[in-house]
């Protein structure tokens, strides 16, 4: 403990020095004047990987306050191993800040594969962590190529693949990353969320950031935008079903919740197990039931 | 008639240029490479018209400059100076002075090219059917079955199985990849259809198949049609107006017959003798 602080002292609130926390906020700023362009800024070295979630991180760092609570997930869990670590660092690093499981009280929510399932508010951010930023990469290589395509909104090549994913399994299996078309212009890569979270995104009350650390990108949906995920007229976007053999809901196995987002386990007897991906979710509901 | 096409003075130089690369290169002088800059005068001064549903040939020897027309037409290249004009109903458009999103939209919506290399032409990671959808999805087509029936129904008419669309074209041979060019070109029924060498380095009998193909939809479609070839044969066949280059000038240009009957310049009266 006296280590953490003296660590703490050796560094400046947020960790990043000023310069770097405005270029962030300016970059933001941006982002949200061009819903979905992907802005580029000069990702910093964080003391862990990139690919760690540094995009992530330097955009809480950039824009927490001492009056702030922070909520920081991981595969839809408070607990694991990746945002204990995370929301340690940013404890550590900010001073003052309070931190919550609790979705309804955090007011600043960083989050890796999920967007909680609690309709978030206006007074909330979300800082989504991104490894790919651009949804475009799959079908061209060069990136002056890519950006052109963006400006131009070109995404007839993003559609084909589409289309040859229903030639070859009826369906479209793109199950995570979604490309999603922001404001009717810029397609995005809207992180590893799975397409459950995807209509979050549309007409959010809560701001939403992107963050990718590697690739050294911020973009945006601001509030109240569209985000229309891409497909055809005669083969609509569909979320996950989460029901079983006999088009039944399956429900979680702790709260009873037939709506959430499910994980799916190996139970003792090898049968499967249904649980909300949502913790804080999960809790919630168990509690209304009084479970 | 309706005029679709105007090409003016339309010039293309490789390398640096000096101010006697014109001068000092053309069909009188056997040569395109300025002695002075050892720049490549590809085409010089040309000027020419097209009409609606016209098929105009282009004929000339290996390095006349034929493909640089028509490259600089559909954007895949930019000429030295000149002026070019597309007429598409009642709009207008300054090809030369588009911004690079009018002159993709032209490509996409208005204008088709067939290369003789399909490579160029066609997208080798997806299917024949995947290549025709990538056209009809940039004309925001947006429905999966109506894109199905539509490149089914292309295919078809080009006389390539349907039921190897969901196939990549690299399992097709060289005639089978042509037609999925010619498809996919005509996807969305383009006014002007450039067509460079389609046929070249196919068997005879495939040649003859494809060419017609391209007659009749020339006649369906009243498609205006730029055919680029060194092969007399082609021009006879397809092409109404023809104009000879050498060196990249315009020597000679025409009615078909009347170059093949009486050609006037030298050149071409070798090249007509050459082929009887
Ligand atoms: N990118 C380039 N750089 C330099 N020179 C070029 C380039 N492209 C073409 N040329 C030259 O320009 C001239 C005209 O070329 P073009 O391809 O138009 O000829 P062509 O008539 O189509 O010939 P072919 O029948 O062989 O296709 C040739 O001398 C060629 O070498
Ligand atoms: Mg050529
Ligand atoms: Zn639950």
């Amino acid at each position: 403990m006296t280590a953490m602080r003296k660590a703490n002292a050796a560094y400046p609130f947020g960790f990043l020095d000023e310069y770097a926390k405005k270029e962030v906020r300016r970059t933001v700023l941006k982002a949200i004047a061009i819903p979905g362009y992907q802005v580029p800024y000069s990702s910093r070295e964080m003391p862990m990987g990139r690919g760690f979630g540094t995009g992530g991180l330097q955009l809480t760092l950039s824009i927490i306050g001492e009056d702030d609570t922070l909520k920081v997930i991981d595969q839809g869990s408070d607990d694991s191993v990746n945002a204990v670590n995370l929301r340690s660092f940013i404890e550590m690093t900010c001073d003052g800040i309070d931190t919550t499981d609790i979705t309804d009280k955090a007011n600043l929510i960083q989050s890796r594969h999920r967007i909680p399932e609690k309709p978030l508010r206006e007074d909330q951010i979300i800082v989504l962590q991104v490894p790919y930023p651009d949804p475009l990469v799959v079908v061209e290589p060069s990136e002056d190529k890519r950006k052109i395509m963006h400006g131009e909104a070109d995404y007839s090549r993003l559609l084909v693949k589409l289309y040859e994913d229903i030639v070859k399994f009826d369906e479209i299996t793109i199950s995570h990353r979604y490309p999603t078309c922001i404001n009717g212009h810029y397609v995005i890569d809207p992180s590893p969320i799975p397409r459950w979270d995807v209509p979050k995104l549309h007409q959010s009350k809560a701001l939403v950031l992107l963050g990718a650390g590697r690739e050294k990108k911020i973009y945006a949906v601001p509030p109240y935008t569209d985000a229309e995920p891409l497909a055809f007229d005669d083969m609509p976007f569909r979320v996950e079903s989460f029901n079983d053999e006999n088009g039944q809901r399956r429900c979680c196995d702790r709260c009873g919740d037939d709506t959430s987002f499910l994980d799916e386990f190996d139970g003792q007897g090898g049968e499967k197990v249904y649980q909300c991906s949502d913790s804080d979710w999960c809790r919630e509901q168990s509690i209304a039931k009084g479970a | 008639m309706e005029k679709i096409l105007e090409v003016r003075n339309l010039s293309k130089v490789f390398g640096k240029g000096c101010p006697n690369c014109f001068e000092k290169t053309g069909p009188e002088l056997n040569t395109n490479i300025c002695p002075d800059c050892k720049s490549v005068v590809a085409a010089h001064d040309l000027s020419l018209d097209l009409y609606k549903g016209e098929i105009l040939g282009i004929m000339g020897e290996s390095g006349s400059g034929k493909s640089t027309v028509v490259k600089n037409l559909f954007f895949d290249q930019d000429p030295t100076s000149g002026h070019a004009i597309f007429y598409d109903d009642d709009k207008q458009y300054d090809l030369f002075s588009l911004n690079a999103a009018q002159k993709r939209h032209l490509r996409n919506h208005h204008f088709g090219m067939v290369y003789q290399n399909p490579h160029l032409g066609l997208n080798f990671g997806i299917s024949s059917g995947g290549n025709i959808a990538e056209r009809l999805l940039m004309n925001d087509l947006r429905n999966y079955k109506e894109i199905r029936e539509r490149a089914r129904e292309l295919l078809e008419r080009t006389e390539v199985l349907t039921e190897r669309m969901d196939e990549l074209p690299k399992n097709f041979s060289g005639g089978m990849q042509q037609r999925v060019q010619i498809a996919k070109a005509l996807a969305i029924n383009p006014p002007m259809l450039y067509l460079d060498e389609v046929t070249t380095g196919l068997d005879l009998s495939v040649q003859a198949k494809i060419l017609d193909l391209i007659l009749e939809i020339q006649q369906e479609m009243n498609t205006a049609m730029i055919v680029v070839t060194h092969d007399l044969g082609v021009v006879r066949l397809l092409a109404g107006r023809t104009i000879v280059m050498k060196y990249g000038r315009i020597i000679e240009s025409g009615l078909t017959d009347q170059i093949l009957e009486d050609p006037q310049h030298a050149y071409t009266q070798r090249l007509v003798a050459s082929a009887l």
